[in-house]
C-alpha cells in the first residue's frame, strides 16, 4: 500500500532531521521524505497536523509472558499494546515458563509473532537452562533460531564463577550479555528501597548497595574478558556513577533505566500501593534524579517501558507478595515526553533514547526516516492528554502505578513494515 | 498514591491502621474514651451495650494470644458477638485470596475485623478494597502487620504512660531492642512523637536498627547505659527466638550483657522511670526478673489498659 504522511513534523534523531515535511511509505519502506517519489499515488493519505512522524519505538524490556504464563498476558494483547504505543520493535525477556532456553520455544515464537503481523519480535535467550544458573544454554543454536543476546532476566545467577563462565561463553560467539545488576544476598527478600519510606512502612529492603556490588562484579569480569555486557535497568545514584567511570575508562558496556524509575520514587508507594512494586525497588528522589541526568549527558543509553503485565489477582494482595512491575509499552511514549520536558531534553534527544539507542544495543538498523528505510513509523501528536484507566489500555496488564493520571502525548497511528499495525 | 484510608471525610476514624498521620486529638479522644472503661473490668456486670447486635470477626493470619484475647474480651465487654478465625497457612492453600476471604465474611454481614498478618500493609489492602467495593460500613482495626503497625499496643503504651507520667511534652522514653522487626516500636515512636513527646530514643545493636531511623524521629544509641541516661520511661521489646542466634546477633547471651535490662541498668534512668513491656517477656533475654517483677514495672497493668483502649478503639469506629 502506498501511504502519504502529510502535515506532520518529520523527526529522525539518528540523521538529525526535525522539519514539517511529507512522508512516502511504499512497499514496506520508506520512498521519500519531503520530496515527491516519481508517479506516486497514494492509497491512503494521513492528515499528521500537530503530530509528530517518526521512526518506530524499539524497547529493551518487554515480557510478553509467552510462553506459560497466559493468564498475565498473551502475545496478541502484548504486541497490540506495542503498537498502540508506537513500539515498532520489541526485545522480550526469556522468563517465560518455560524459559526461552531452546531453539525451538525462540523459533516457535517468533513465528507467531510473524503470523500476527505487529511489531518485530526479538528475543533474548537464556543465559542457562531453565535460568537454573547449572548449565549453559546451546547459544550458538538460539541466535540461529533469532536471539539477539542473552540474559538471565531478574532472576540471579548463583554465583560469580557461573557469570564468568556464561559471559566467556557467550564472548566467543560474539553475543552480548545482558545484565541486571543485584546482588542476589543483599536483595533475598527485598521488595522496596531501603530507606525511610521501607523503614516506615515495615517493608523488607534492598539497599541500593545490591546493584553497586553486581556492577563492581560486572566490571571486573569485563575487564577481564573483554565481553560486552548491556546493564538492564539501572536504579541508584551510585550505579549512574560507576557506569559513567566504567564508560570513561573504555569498558564496552552499554545501559537502560526504565520509564518508571525516571518519575517515581520510593515516597510513589504511598500506603502500600502493590502497583508501586517494582524490581529493581523504586528509590529515593536523589537517585531519581541521577538516572534522569544520567539518560540526559549519555551515560544511560536507552530508556525501555521494562513492561510487565501482571494479572489482577497477583497485584491485589499485601505489597510485599504482589508480582512486581508495570505494565510499560503504551506509556513509554507519554513518560519519555514528560521527562523531556520536565528536563528540557529536546525532543530528538528524548526520542533517539527510544528509537536509535536502543536499536543499537540490540544490534538491528535503527528504523528511520530515510528512503529505503524499512517503514516502522510512529505518527504521534506530542500535546494530547489523555487519562490512564483500564479501559484504554490494550495490554492486558492493567497494572500502572499511573491508573487515573492524566498523560501528555498520544499515539495516532503506527506503521510496521508499511502496514498499519495501529491507529486512534 | 493511594492514600491514608483510615480517616473519613470528616476527619474521623473509621478504620485504625496505624499511628502515623493520626491527629494529637484523635488520639487524646482515644485516651479519654478509655478512661471510664478502664473501671468496668472491675464492676460485677463487665458489660456496655455500644456494641450490642454487632458482629466482630477475629482475623488472625498469624498466630497470637493475648491481643486476640484481649480483643476478644475488649469486644465482649462492648456486648457485640465475637468470632474468633485464626486461617493459617491452610487457607492459602485452598487458593482462597485474604480479599475473597473477606468478601465472604462481609457477606456474612461483619461490622468490624480485627485484623492480624504477616504482611506489612494487610490491613490496609483490605480496608481499600471494603471502601472500594462499597463496604464503607464495615471497618478493620489493625490487629499487628508485618513490621509495620500495632496501633492498639502504641495506644496502650501511650494510656500507660499518661496513666504514671502525665504530660507527654516533658518525657525522655527509651525503646529498647529489636526496632528492625518491630511493629510495636515504629506504633509508640509515632504516637508518642505526635503527642510531642520531646526525646524518643531507639536502643538496639546496629543490626536490629532499620536504615535511617532517625526520620521517624527519634535518637540513637547504641549502648544501652547512655540510652537509658535519665529516661523517664523503658520501653523494652520482645525478641523472638529465632533471632537470638544468626545472622543478627551471636547468642542471647551475648544479647542480655548489651541490651538486657537489669537492675543495675535501670539505675540510669531516673528514680521514678517506669518499665514498660508489650510481651511475650523473655526473661533472661530482654528483661531480668528482678526488673519484669520489680517495683517499676508496668507490664501487668498493660495488659489492663490494652482491654480499655481496645474498647475504646472498637466503640470509636464502630460509631463513625
Amino acid at each position: 500500500m502506498k501511504i502519504e504522511i502529510v502535515n506532520g513534523r518529520a523527526i529522525d534523531p539518528a540523521r538529525s532531521l526535525d522539519r514539517v515535511a511529507p512522508v512516502y511509505v511504499s512497499d514496506g519502506a520508506i520512498a521519500g521524505v519531503g520530496e515527491r517519489p516519481p508517479q506516486w499515488r497514494a492509497e491512503r493519505v494521513i492528515d499528521a497536523s500537530g503530530c509528530v512522524v517518526c521512526p518506530g519505538f524499539v524497547d529493551l524490556a518487554t515480557r510478553l509472558r509467552e510462553p506459560g504464563l497466559e493468564h498475565k498476558a498473551t502475545l496478541e494483547s502484548e504486541l497490540a499494546a506495542a503498537a498502540a504505543g508506537g513500539v515498532t520493535s520489541l526485545a522480550c525477556l526469556p522468563d517465560t515458563d518455560p524459559p526461552l532456553d531452546e531453539p525451538g520455544l525462540v523459533e516457535m515464537l517468533k513465528h507467531r509473532a510473524r503470523l500476527t503481523n505487529q511489531s518485530r519480535v526479538y528475543p533474548i535467550g537464556a543465559l542457562t537452562v531453565g535460568l537454573q544458573g547449572t548449565t549453559l544454554t546451546e547459544m550458538s543454536e538460539l541466535a540461529e533460531a533469532g536471539c539477539v543476546a542473552f540474559s538471565h532476566a531478574d532472576v540471579p545467577l548463583p554465583d560469580t564463577q557461573m557469570l564468568l563462565r556464561a559471559m566467556q561463553y557467550a564472548g566467543t560467539f560474539g553475543h552480548r550479555v545482558w545484565l541486571r545488576p543485584q546482588d542476589p544476598h543483599l536483595a533475598r527478600g527485598g521488595v522496596a528501597h531501603d530507606g525511610e519510606v521501607a523503614t516506615r512502612l515495615g517493608l523488607p529492603a534492598i539497599p541500593a548497595a545490591a546493584e553497586s556490588i553486581a556492577l563492581a562484579t560486572i566490571f571486573a569480569l569485563v575487564r577481564e574478558t573483554g565481553v560486552a555486557v548491556h546493564l538492564c535497568r539501572l536504579s541508584s545514584a551510585k550505579g549512574v556513577d560507576m557506569v559513567r567511570a566504567a564508560k570513561a575508562d573504555g569498558l564496552p558496556i552499554t545501559c537502560d533505566v526504565g520509564v518508571h524509575h525516571l518519575h517515581l520514587c520510593d515516597i510513589d508507594i504511598g500506603w502500600f500501593d502493590p502497583l508501586a512494586n517494582l524490581m529493581p525497588p523504586l528509590r529515593s528522589t536523589r537517585d531519581r534524579a541521577a538516572l534522569r541526568a544520567g539518560l540526559a549527558d549519555g551515560t544511560i543509553d536507552a530508556l525501555c517501558s521494562d513492561h510487565a503485565p501482571v494479572d489482577d489477582t497477583a497485584k491485589q494482595v499485601p505489597f510485599a507478595e504482589a508480582d512486581p512491575g508495570a505494565t510499560g509499552l503504551e506509556l513509554l511514549l507519554p513518560l519519555t515526553l514528560k521527562w523531556a520536558a520536565e528536563d528540557k531534553v529536546p525532543l530528538t534527544r528524548a526520542l533517539a533514547a527510544i528509537t536509535a539507542a536502543p536499536a543499537a544495543i540490540i544490534g538491528i538498523d535503527a528504523p528511520g526516516l530515510a528512503t529505503g528505510s524499512a517503514a516502522d513509523l510512529c505518527v504521534f501528536d506530542p500535546s494530547k492528554a489523555w487519562t490512564v484507566q483500564r479501559e484504554s489500555l490494550r495490554s492486558q496488564g492493567k497494572n500502572t502505578p499511573y491508573l487515573g493520571i492524566e498523560l501528555v502525548g498520544q499515539v495516532r497511528c503506527t506503521l510496521v513494515a508499511g502496514h498499519l499495525v495501529h491507529e486512534a | 498514591m493511594t492514600r491514608n484510608p483510615q480517616l473519613n471525610r470528616n476527619g474521623e476514624l473509621t478504620h485504625l491502621l496505624t499511628l502515623e498521620g493520626l491527629p494529637a486529638d484523635v488520639i487524646t479522644h482515644i485516651l479519654d474514651t478509655a478512661e471510664p472503661f478502664a473501671s468496668i473490668g472491675e464492676r460485677e456486670v463487665k458489660k456496655v451495650p455500644l456494641l450490642r447486635g454487632k458482629a466482630m470477626f477475629n482475623l488472625f493470619f498469624e498466630n497470637s494470644t493475648r491481643t486476640r484475647t484481649t480483643f476478644e474480651i475488649a469486644a465482649k465487654r462492648l456486648s457485640a458477638d465475637v468470632i474468633n478465625l485464626n486461617i493459617g497457612a491452610s487457607s492459602t492453600s485452598k487458593g482462597e485470596t485474604l480479599l475473597d476471604t473477606i468478601d465472604n465474611l462481609c457477606a456474612m454481614n461483619a461490622d468490624l475485623f480485627v485484623v492480624r498478618h504477616s504482611q506489612s500493609g494487610a490491613p490496609h489492602l483490605i480496608a481499600s478494597h471494603l471502601d472500594a467495593v462499597g463496604w464503607s460500613h464495615v471497618h478493620v482495626v489493625n490487629a499487628g502487620d508485618g513490621r509495620h503497625a500495632h496501633p492498639t499496643q502504641g495506644l496502650l503504651d501511650l494510656y500507660t504512660i499518661r496513666h504514671y507520667k502525665r504530660d507527654f511534652r516533658e518525657l525522655t522514653v527509651a525503646i529498647v531492642g529489636d526496632v528492625l522487626h518491630s511493629r510495636v516500636a515504629r506504633s509508640l515512636i509515632h504516637g508518642l512523637t505526635t503527642m510531642q513527646t520531646p526525646q524518643v530514643r531507639v536502643v538496639a545493636p546496629r543490626t536490629l536498627v532499620p536504615t535511617r531511623v532517625e526520620a521517624l524521629g527519634v535518637q540513637l544509641f547504641n549502648d544501652m547505659r547512655e540510652g537509658l541516661r535519665d529516661c523517664d520511661v523503658v520501653v523494652m521489646l520482645r525478641l523472638q527466638s529465632e533471632r537470638m542466634k544468626g545472622a543478627l546477633l551471636p547468642s542471647a547471651g551475648e544479647y542480655f550483657k548489651h541490651y538486657g535490662l537489669t537492675m543495675e541498668k535501670l539505675a540510669l534512668a531516673k528514680p521514678d522511670a517506669i518499665v514498660m513491656h508489650p510481651g511475650p517477656m523473655n526473661r533472661g533475654v530482654e528483661i531480668d526478673s528482678a526488673v519484669a517483677d520489680g517495683a517499676r514495672s508496668v507490664i501487668l497493668p498493660q495488659v489492663t489498659f490494652g482491654i480499655a483502649v481496645r474498647m475504646a478503639v472498637l466503640s470509636i469506629v464502630a460509631a463513625n
